[in-house]
């Protein structure tokens, strides 16, 4: 088990490093660098040696990766080129942020997402599952950037209830940014909600379908203690690998609404460093929202590996 | 009256199908289960046996629903109960024991809660009470050491253990009648003699009534006092069992019981023509009438009922049963086979090993597998052109691990398999030239997973023609309607979907298919197990004709014994990977001298009363195979010493050819035997 996680972590490290290769490489390769973008046109002579200096551009690239790799693990990922301050201290606020609406978005979906999903099992054909699998449904077709529009034009335009973009600076206190952040958090849900609880639902008839559930109800189980006992636990371990993938997906910067609700978190991030060509914090956000991918995917086999009985023993023998 | 358990009365279950046409899966069943009773319903898959058997509980599966009759027990009918009063039934009255345990345990369950649950729901026994009684139970469904296995999760046990768990967990309520459906198919021939041996002894012990629904007449006639025949959602039999197994008056029955192949005698069983009709699609008539032999115009056009013997002490539904009353089933005729086999060797196996070990990085490297013990170990075969020759043994004896690695499915470790005494078949499939590819043919045992659903009949059978052969337009055309009418299926099966087809149709397609490829040699993996017995007997005749007209040669792994026994020329007894006698099939099934043959052979189940399974061995599960020593020294039980545990056992020669591998003299071996 100790081998198994210690293995994992391992290759978690190696998907990192190869993963910070092809962002390097791909900066590098791409025609131009930070200092052309940066001069424009006066991107010759004298004043373009210098700027190479002074970012350490005139080193060959493998010297560059290894010092940048270096410091990266330390957690310093070099300066911005537009705003001329450390990327950590950018990075640093944007992460809360995203932090804030994923965690909100997920404690307010994730409940929400099983409850309807198993509601719309049980009563699998019956008037609760057509009506919530109808609205399901078209949560989940209608694209995010038309559902938060009209959020914005509902709730925002018309009945003013809420602020309909988030005009606070980045740094603000959880208290100011919550009235911004209730818009973008129920467009987010929506979609993220709906897929969840489509997927919960197929899971669970599928586990009622089973023999071992049809010989929990010829032994006599009463039904809700055979849900909560023989239904529920295998249900729902095939769900926490799409939990985890959703919570990546969110931690990684819902690109689309922060644009929309003109959110500060790493999606607009992502955003604006590509089409400002900053490449070394494009590079730095690449290392982070894999290295969020790879550990929550982890935290999720890991847990899986934890519940499921059938795969323990399996490692364990091997 | 009092002594009726469960009374079934005009039950008729259905669907509605999608133009909105009632569908009747039972139609009009009534039946009595007496107190201490056990009653077999047989039947093939469709016949509606299982849907009676859960509504003997009250319950209906979903799609299906009542659409008439009552199914009492303590005169209230279970089939309009409320779901809380049969809770209380359920369980603690009438239990089920599962077909498939292995499906039927909540696998995040530990076995002892899942036993318990049914304790604290059923009796008022307190916690300390309840862990005493989970022992109990187990320690009568004879599991080892029960407060160890109370503590794993169903996937630990072996099939054997997990459905004796299922046995127990029945028992828990203390039932007054137990249901089971199916309860041995799927085990091994020596778990099943065993699983069926316990059951016998519960019913005994308890005096529970038992209702045993099962496909097959072998395990129905060891268990049952009286026993129905169910065909197309009707009864058309019901008797005490020693009459109906041997005196059949069903035309159907009579057929069944003739399909069977048995161990006593060789050769091929006949054949029934025809498959059971599907739900809905009988109209007017006798629903056997296409299939019987004794059918007249009246059978045609009107519905015969269900008509009570009273000399015979048996009901049956046939308006020509008169002429089945005197005819006796001995007159059971089997076509011989004759052994083709020629003298020229076609394969040749030696010094075969096969390991499933992963290979570490270093073996990859290097490209070598290194297992001291490997799953198959020292096989030595020759195989002659146009034998059949059979590989049988238990669950993990390596018969399908060999096949694989003859097909190039699987790399050997070591040892060589030589076709045609020059060509090395070693390598696995990439290193394999086509004509390689070609000469060796595979059958699987489920054609439902063998053949492409999104393929026609036409285009499945052409990719071995255009494959190998490179035929275009008319002459691709015109092999593929040759081959299908070789497998006794008309033109207009080509534009066919396999899911059109019934089973043994589908297995045909599969056997035209190996055939497409005129190969030397092709593989049977189990090919009649997932059929119906008298479907089966269709397959094996047709497989032994073609045989005969191509000269080709079989590769039979089954683990049914009897089959074996009807079309093999010579049989290899495997366990553990390893070889324990070889020999013409004739000698072997006579005298089964090495002693897992004997326990093999004694453990197969006949449809006759008379006949028992001889139990001479524990069925443990061994998981790999000795490190050393004999392959079957744990479970044997005629140890000599330590010579079983220290030394491989040697290869002995009797007069009639069997090889034999075992420390015991071959006189010694053979004296013992009958």
């Amino acid at each position: 088990m100790i081998f198994l996680i210690i293995k994992r972590i391992l290759l978690g490290f190696i998907t990192l490093f190869i993963v910070s290769i092809i962002t390097f490489v791909g900066t590098e390769v791409l025609p131009g660098d930070a200092c052309t973008t940066y001069l424009e046109r006066q991107a010759f002579g004298e004043q373009l040696e210098a700027c190479y200096r002074r970012l350490g551009l005139n080193v060959p690239a493998y010297e560059r990766y290894v010092s940048w790799a270096l410091n990266a693990i330390q957690g310093d990922f070099g300066y911005s080129l537009s705003g001329e301050m450390p990327i950590k201290d950018v990075l640093g606020p944007r992460i809360k942020n995203s932090l804030v609406l994923a965690s909100a978005a997920i404690f307010i979906g994730i409940p929400i997402a099983l409850i309807l999903g198993i509601i719309t099992a049980l009563w699998r054909d019956k008037l609760p599952d057509v009506a919530i699998s109808t609205v399901t449904i078209f949560a989940m077709t209608i694209p995010e950037f038309i559902s938060a529009t009209l959020l914005i034009l509902i709730i925002a335009i018309w009945l003013e209830w809420l602020p309909g973009i988030v005009i606070v600076p980045t740094d603000v206190s959880f208290l100011e940014l919550l009235p911004n952040i209730i818009l973008p958090v129920v467009a987010i849900a929506m979609i993220m909600t709906a897929h969840m609880a489509r997927m919960v639902r197929s899971s669970v008839i599928q586990v009622m379908a089973s023999e071992y559930v049809q010989m929990a109800i010829l032994k006599g189980v009463p039904y809700w203690k055979m849900v909560f006992k023989h239904v529920l636990p295998n249900a729902l371990l095939p769900a926490i690998n799409v939990v985890a993938l959703t919570i990546a997906w969110l931690l990684g910067g819902v690109v689309v609404t922060e644009v929309v609700f003109n959110y500060p978190g790493l999606g607009r991030l992502v955003i604006e460093s590509i089409s400002n060509r900053d490449l070394p914090t494009v590079q730095a956000l690449a290392i982070i929202l894999a290295s969020i991918y790879v550990s929550i995917n982890l935290l999720a086999d890991l847990l899986t590996l934890m519940l499921n009985p059938r795969l323990k023993t399996l490692q364990i023998r091997k | 009256m009092t002594d009726i358990i469960q009374k079934v009365k005009n039950l008729s279950i259905g669907f509605r199908s999608k133009k909105g046409e009632e569908i009747l899966i039972l139609k009009n069943i009534s039946t009595n289960i007496k107190k201490g009773e056990t009653v077999g319903i047989v039947g093939e898959s469709g016949s509606g046996k299982s849907t009676l058997a859960l509504a003997m509980m009250g319950y209906v599966k979903h799609g299906l629903y009542t659409i008439g009759g009552e199914c009492q027990f303590n005169s209230s009918n279970l089939l309009r109960m409320k779901s809380k009063d049969l809770e209380k039934i359920r369980g603690r009255k009438i239990a089920m024991i599962p077909q498939n345990a292995g499906q039927a345990l909540t696998p995040n369950l530990k076995i002892g809660y899942q036993i318990d649950e049914a304790l604290q729901l059923h009796s008022d026994l307190d916690e300390k009470e309840r862990e005493k009684k989970i022992s109990e139970l187990l320690n009568k469904v004879r599991l080892p050491s029960p407060e160890t296995i109370a503590l794993r999760y169903p996937h630990e046990l072996s099939g054997g253990q997990q459905q004796r768990v299922a046995v127990a967990m029945a028992l828990a309520g203390t039932p007054d009648l137990l249901l089971l459906d199916e309860p041995t198919t799927g085990l091994d021939v020596t778990t099943q003699a065993h699983v069926l041996e316990l059951l016998n002894f519960i019913a005994k012990d308890t005096g529970t009534s038992m209702v045993y629904v099962s496909h097959d007449l072998g395990a129905i006639a060891q268990v049952s006092d009286r026993i129905i025949v169910m065909y197309s959602g009707e009864i058309v039999l019901e008797g005490p069992s020693r009459d109906i197994l041997k005196r059949p008056i069903h035309p159907y029955t009579h057929g069944l019981l003739k399909s069977i192949p048995k161990l006593s005698l060789a050769g091929l069983p006949e054949s029934m023509p025809g498959s059971q009709p599907q739900p809905g699609t009988i109209q007017s008539g006798c629903s056997f009438f296409d299939r019987c032999n004794f059918s007249d115009e009246n059978c045609k056009n009107n519905s015969p009922k269900l008509e009570f013997l009273k000399n015979l002490n048996t009901s049956v539904r046939c308006f020509n049963y008169e002429k089945l009353v005197n005819e006796s089933q001995a007159s059971q005729t089997f076509n011989k086979i004759k052994n083709k086999s020629q003298d020229k060797e076609i394969l040749n196996l030696s010094e075969v090993s096969i390991s499933y070990a992963k290979q570490k990085l270093l073996d990859q490297i290097f490209n070598r597998i290194s297992d001291d013990n490997p799953t198959v170990k020292d096989i030595n075969i020759n195989i002659k052109k146009g034998e059949t020759i059979a590989l049988v043994g238990e669950s993990g004896s390596g018969k399908s691990t060999i096949l694989k690695s003859i097909a190039g499915l699987l790399r050997t470790k070591d040892g060589l398999i030589r076709f045609d005494e020059n060509r090395n078949l070693s390598s696995d499939l990439k290193e394999r030239d086509p004509n390689d590819l070609r000469i060796i043919q595979l059958i699987f045992q489920n054609p439902d997973e063998s053949l492409n659903p999104n393929h026609t009949v036409e285009e499945i059978i052409a990719q071995p023609l255009k494959l190998y052969f490179g035929l275009k337009g008319e002459e691709l055309k015109k092999n593929i309607i040759d081959l299908l009418q070789k497998v006794r299926l008309g033109e207009f099966y080509t534009s066919r979907y396999p899911r059109q087809l019934s089973g043994g149709e589908k297995q045909r397609v599969a056997v035209a298919r190996a055939f497409a490829a005129k190969p030397d040699i092709i593989l049977c993996d189990e090919v009649t197990s997932a059929l119906d017995v008298s479907v089966q007997a269709a397959v094996l005749n047709l497989l032994q004709q073609l045989k005969e007209d191509f000269g080709t040669t079989y590769i039979f792994v089954s683990h049914d014994l009897a089959v074996v026994r009807a079309i093999s020329d010579r049989v290899a007894v495997l366990y553990q990977g390893r070889l324990c006698e070889v020999g013409p099939s004739n000698d072997v099934y006579k005298f089964p001298s090495h002693p897992y043959t004997e326990v093999l052979l004694g453990a197969v189940l006949e449809p006759d009363p008379d006949i028992k399974p001889k139990l001479v061995a524990e069925d443990i599960v061994e998981e790999r195979p000795p490190e050393k020593g004999c392959s079957f020294q744990g479970r044997c039980s005629r140890i000599v010493g330590d010579i079983c545990k220290k030394e491989i056992p040697p290869w002995q020669l009797t007069d009639s050819g069997n090889a034999i591998r075992c420390h015991i003299p071959i006189k010694e071996l053979q004296k013992e035997q009958f």
